[in-house]
């Protein structure tokens, strides 16, 4: 059973994002870096784009597979993994840690409210895949 | 990320229960269930580089053909020149349509004087079968023993040391690209010294009721080794950095041996055989475009089906491509004009709408470590 960190929320597409004040830092889930594989790449938008939630953002690459990364919450970009460039493996070694993606200034904070307590995420994975 | 749309049920090997156990994540493939991955496909990449990796390969088909007119058979449908092949030797080859394009690549098997072995592609088995059997001539019995066989291959530096350890006799001796008969611990077995990764090793040919016992005692022998199961995803990045053709993706019925690299595998003096006249034509022409290897300038990942493009054009396709776990960059290769043909020719991969630069390098990728003949 993948690891779900109770003090996070969660999108279905299997991302977390951990609420810092008016800020949001997100990533993929275990769960998600389980399902992908070694992942060797990773595209992220820049400081000071704006995202959506629920758009697509970015993408995780594979050896196997291409993912769409979906944003938790609306808002601008003012931190991006600086990491993940040189070693993308993070997000499969460390996905709520070290394999953080973005950091996001929310727009409206309260998307927060719309994301899935821990709880629910583990009920949405426990089948074992989407 | 898996085929959920195969409207017959997978087929299985005679390991799959093995692998579920090991807890290797199953996936379709050409119509089988097989482990794509039991550790992660890095680190089991690197196992086969740097120690030894087990590979069921079972799915892969095999068709015997013997009788007086064997060899006859067998030339006529091959676009190499079986009649070199002494007993104990294996070539590759292509099957050829009339028209050029190829129905699949193949290892050719000498068993003995008149009675050879074909070993084909999985997704192409029933395909195969129907083609050489309605192709065949004279007195040439031709037998499927694509389900009675198991196969499995083991590849990397300490190949040779392990199955040295199990087998019933020496296998040092062995030349790349050929065989002994023998037993490895106790299962008789076909000992090949071939492979599909650019590393020395073996494939074993054996019964499917002993493929357990055989699997077993190579990962329990093999633990002081650094054995690990390979899947095929592993399989798809090793022969990627060799630029080892895959019949589906880089090669198919579109496609003809020249342009794909593969002229070294036809043989026109030999005589006549389907596929000879276009082929011929073809190489007196001069090929329109070649399969290419190209390596990325960042690490965005070129795939199956993505354009290439020159000049802001579009040029050719991406067959093949992946990030290539010991060369440490993304790679792939294509069909581009023969005129991009040529080492350091400036590319872009078009990913998701933005061109990536990419430049064709010299292949395989990564050095071959395979035996030397």
């Amino acid at each position: 059973m993948a690891n779900v960190p109770a003090e996070l929320r969660y999108t279905r597409e299997h991302e977390w994002a951990k609420v810092e004040g008016d800020r949001a830092r997100i990533g993929i889930t275990a769960f998600a870096q389980e399902q992908l594989g070694d992942v060797v790449f990773v595209e992220l938008p820049k400081v000071g784009a704006k995202v959506t939630a629920m758009k697509t953002f970015g993408v995780v690459e594979s050896v196997k597979a291409v993912s769409d990364l979906f944003a938790p919450v609306s808002g601008e970009v003012v931190e991006v993994n600086a990491a993940l460039p040189k070693q993308p493996e993070l997000v499969n070694t460390d996905p709520y840690g070290k394999g953080w993606m973005l950091v996001i200034r929310m727009a409206n904070p309260k998307d927060v409210d719309g994301l899935m307590s821990a709880a629910d995420y583990e009920k949405l994975t426990a089948g074992g895949g989407h | 990320m898996t085929d959920t749309t195969a409207s017959s049920p997978l087929k299985r090997t005679p390991l799959r229960d093995v692998h579920v156990k090991a807890g290797a994540k199953m996936v379709p493939f050409g119509g089988w269930d097989m482990p794509v991955q039991y550790r992660g496909i890095i680190e089991e990449h690197r196992a086969v580089r740097r120690a030894v990796g087990l590979f069921d390969i079972s799915h892969m088909g095999e068709f015997e053909v013997r009788g007086p007119d064997a060899l006859a058979a067998v030339q006529r449908l091959c676009t190499n020149d079986a009649r070199t092949l002494e007993l104990g030797q294996v070539q590759y080859a292509a099957l050829c349509y009339p028209e050029g394009g190829i129905v699949d690549d193949l290892t050719v098997y000498r068993l003995a004087a008149d009675h050879y072995m074909l070993v084909v592609n999985a997704s192409n088995i029933d395909k195969d079968w129907a083609w050489v059997t309605s192709h065949s001539l004279g007195r040439a019995e031709w037998k499927n023993v694509s389900d009675e066989t198991a196969l499995l291959a083991v590849q990397g530096p300490r190949a040779e040391a392990l199955v040295g350890r199990l087998a019933d006799r020496d296998v040092t001796g062995i030349p790349y690209y050929h065989f002994v008969r023998g037993a490895v611990a106790g299962v008789p077995a076909i000992i090949s010294r071939t492979g599909y990764t650019g590393e020395d090793g073996f494939e074993l040919y054996v019964a499917a009721g002993s493929a357990e016992r055989l699997w077993a005692a190579l990962i329990e022998a093999g633990r002081p080794d650094g054995i690990q199961p390979i899947g095929l995803g592993a399989r798809d990045t090793l022969r990627l950095e060799m630029k080892y053709a895959l019949y589906g993706n880089d090669i198919d019925q579109t496609t003809n041996p020249l342009e794909a690299g593969l002229g070294w595998v036809v043989k026109p003096a030999k005589g006549e055989f389907i596929g000879r006249e276009a082929i011929e034509a073809l190489r007196a022409r001069g090929v329109a475009r070649k399969l290419v290897g190209f390596e990325m300038a960042e690490r965005a990942v070129p795939r199956h089906g993505y354009r290439l493009m020159s000049g802001g054009a579009p040029v050719g396709v991406v067959t093949s491509g992946s990030f290539g776990p010991s060369v440490e960059r993304s790679i792939g290769i294509g069909y581009v004009p023969a005129a991009q043909s040529a080492v350091g020719s400036e590319l872009a991969v078009e990913i998701r709408g933005a061109a990536h630069a990419a430049r064709v390098v010299k292949t395989p990728f990564h050095p071959s470590h395979t035996k030397k003949a």
